[in-house]
């Protein structure tokens, strides 16, 4: 379903190519700045203005990379949906949750009214009758919900989560990660961003590990986590402490 | 939120500002006597008595001239701002989305504008279109626009790289879309705070204009003419430029405060901050 070829962006990333289908769960790890967020965000085609990715990235066979601006927002928020760390800062401050989780489905007309919509969404995250609430006046969990909502209004074929977690304590995190499993359609698929590789081996399927710009290793969770190839990813799970949580 | 924080400054701001505008509004369906009545017999009377303020060289009512003049005061201000807001907001929202050359280039135009004296302007514009109170509230006005466009720009790249934009544009929306729903309503704080400010500065400005003999046009009442008339007499009766030199100061101090309360009361992360 997403199919990413040869992806470069400068030196950053580079020659990184994975396939994810429909309905998998597939893991993103590795550390700051090895190029995870870069490659979600050129899936996305929110790359900031100064960098350009090549290679080819396909959603269903359609091209991605060198679309206009114009079709990217089509698909944005539609089929692709994404899903950021900082849930403070994910949401505008001076525009009610109920608004902003509204915004997916009017601007693509997917539902004849989106108030209610969006108030049905809110609710499925356990957030019922907060659609007038400013975001000053939610906690960072709820927040997250409410980013994630708004991620999934639309149903999207690919929901990216770049590191949705990470600024979260940790029974706030087992809830927003219960709410991905439990929201994500059956059919829609999921890249998911980390460092965590104890989320990773609770959420994931397959795991993709970056090391500065390029792909060392990809497996089923179960093989990477076990019997890890390659030098860095056992490293990783030397310094994690996942063997002493299972 | 528990119990804010006492603005003082705001309370001052508002009761000064309410003063300008409820003269400028009585003005229009009472003054004490008319304002622009030449009365021989009765020039340069003392305070007290039937005119409050006493009259000036020409006998007319200083109260009542205070009054009406307050109107231009304002109406001066409103139009001033109003074009420097107009312009110069979606001017400075502009410069911080197109590509960075382009913002730059307009911002490096913006700063020869904003070098170029307010007051100098206002006379060139007085000179070559005739000196009346428009000609002085559109040469204000966009002697103005930098300020603004400068302002709106610096908060436009601000809200531009925040991590919301990219959500907004995450979920599909347009660059256009996300100016007018994201980025105004986030900087609407930092703008009427420069609206408030720069009205103090176009009043000080068209009394100055109007004390030049390049503002408002006599027979309408305006403070800064009002100082202009009493200057040869300030030796003998300086209560004429204490008058209407007062009357300016509080309206540039009331609307100097008025923009920095409500700096503190509107910014949305500032007010949850609180």
């Amino acid at each position: 379903m997403l199919e990413v070829r040869g992806l470069g962006i400068r030196d950053l990333v580079r020659d990184v190519s994975f396939e994810i289908g429909a309905g998998e769960r597939v893991g993103l790890i590795g550390e700051s700045g090895s190029g995870k967020s870069l490659t979600a965000l050129s899936v996305m085609g929110l790359l900031p203005e100064e960098l350009t990715a090549s290679g080819s990235i396909r959603l269903d066979g359609r091209e991605l990379l060198g679309v206009s601006e114009k079709d990217m927002s089509r698909l944005r928020g539609n089929e692709l949906a994404m899903v950021f760390q900082e849930p403070m800062t994910a949401l505008n401050p001076a525009m009610r949750v109920g608004r902003q989780v509204a915004e997916p489905i009017r601007i693509h007309g997917t539902h004849r009214e989106p108030r209610k919509a969006a108030e049905e969404l809110l609710d499925s995250v356990g957030l019922p009758g907060t659609s007038r609430a400013y975001p000053h006046q939610l906690s960072g969990g709820q927040r997250q919900r409410v980013v994630l909502a708004i991620a999934l209004a639309n149903n999207p074929k690919l929901l990216i989560c770049d590191e949705p977690t990470t600024a979260l304590d940790v029974t706030v995190q087992a809830q927003i990660l219960g709410l991905i499993r439990t929201r994500l359609a059956e059919r829609s698929a999921l890249l998911f961003i980390t460092h965590d590789l104890a989320v990773v081996a609770e959420v994931c399927e397959r795991v993709l590990v970056m090391l500065d710009g390029e792909l060392v290793e990809a497996g089923t969770t179960r093989e990477v986590l076990t019997a890890p190839k390659h030098e860095y990813t056992r490293e990783l799970l030397a310094a994690s402490d996942l063997e002493a949580r299972r | 939120m528990a119990a804010r924080p006492r603005n003082t400054g705001l309370v001052v701001g508002l009761v000064l500002v309410g003063l300008v505008v409820l003269a400028a509004l009585v003005s229009f369906l009472w003054t004490p006597h008319d304002p622009v009545k030449v009365d021989a017999a009765h020039r340069l009377l003392g305070p007290g008595g039937a005119n409050l303020f006493g009259t000036d060289k020409f006998g007319r009512d200083v109260v009542s001239q205070l009054m009406v003049g307050a109107r231009t005061t304002l109406y001066v201000g409103v139009v001033a701002v109003g074009i420097a807001a107009v312009i110069g907001t979606p001017l400075g929202i502009l410069a911080a989305m197109t590509p960075r050359w382009l913002g730059e280039f307009v911002m490096r135009v913006n700063d020869l504008v904003l070098a170029f004296p307010a007051l100098l302007l206002a006379i060139m514009f007085g000179a070559v279109f005739g000196a009346d109170t428009l000609t002085a509230m559109v040469a204000i006005g966009i002697a103005t626009i930098p300020s603004f466009a400068r302002i709106a720009r610096s908060g436009a790249l601000q809200i531009l790289s925040s991590e919301f934009v990219l959500a907004a544009r995450s979920a599909g929306r347009s660059r256009l879309t996300i100016a007018v729903r994201h980025v105004v309503p986030n900087i609407s704080g930092l703008l009427i705070v420069q609206a408030s400010v720069s009205f103090a500065i176009a009043v000080l400005a068209e009394a100055a204009l109007s004390f030049l003999g390049f503002g408002t046009r006599p027979p309408t009442p305006s403070w800064g003419r009002m100082l202009q008339e009493s200057q040869e007499l300030l030796t003998s009766y300086p209560r004429l430029a204490l008058v209407p030199g007062l009357a300016i100061a509080v309206a540039v101090l009331g609307f100097n405060l008025l923009g920095d309360g409500l700096r503190d009361r509107l910014d949305p992360r500032l007010a949850a901050r609180l």
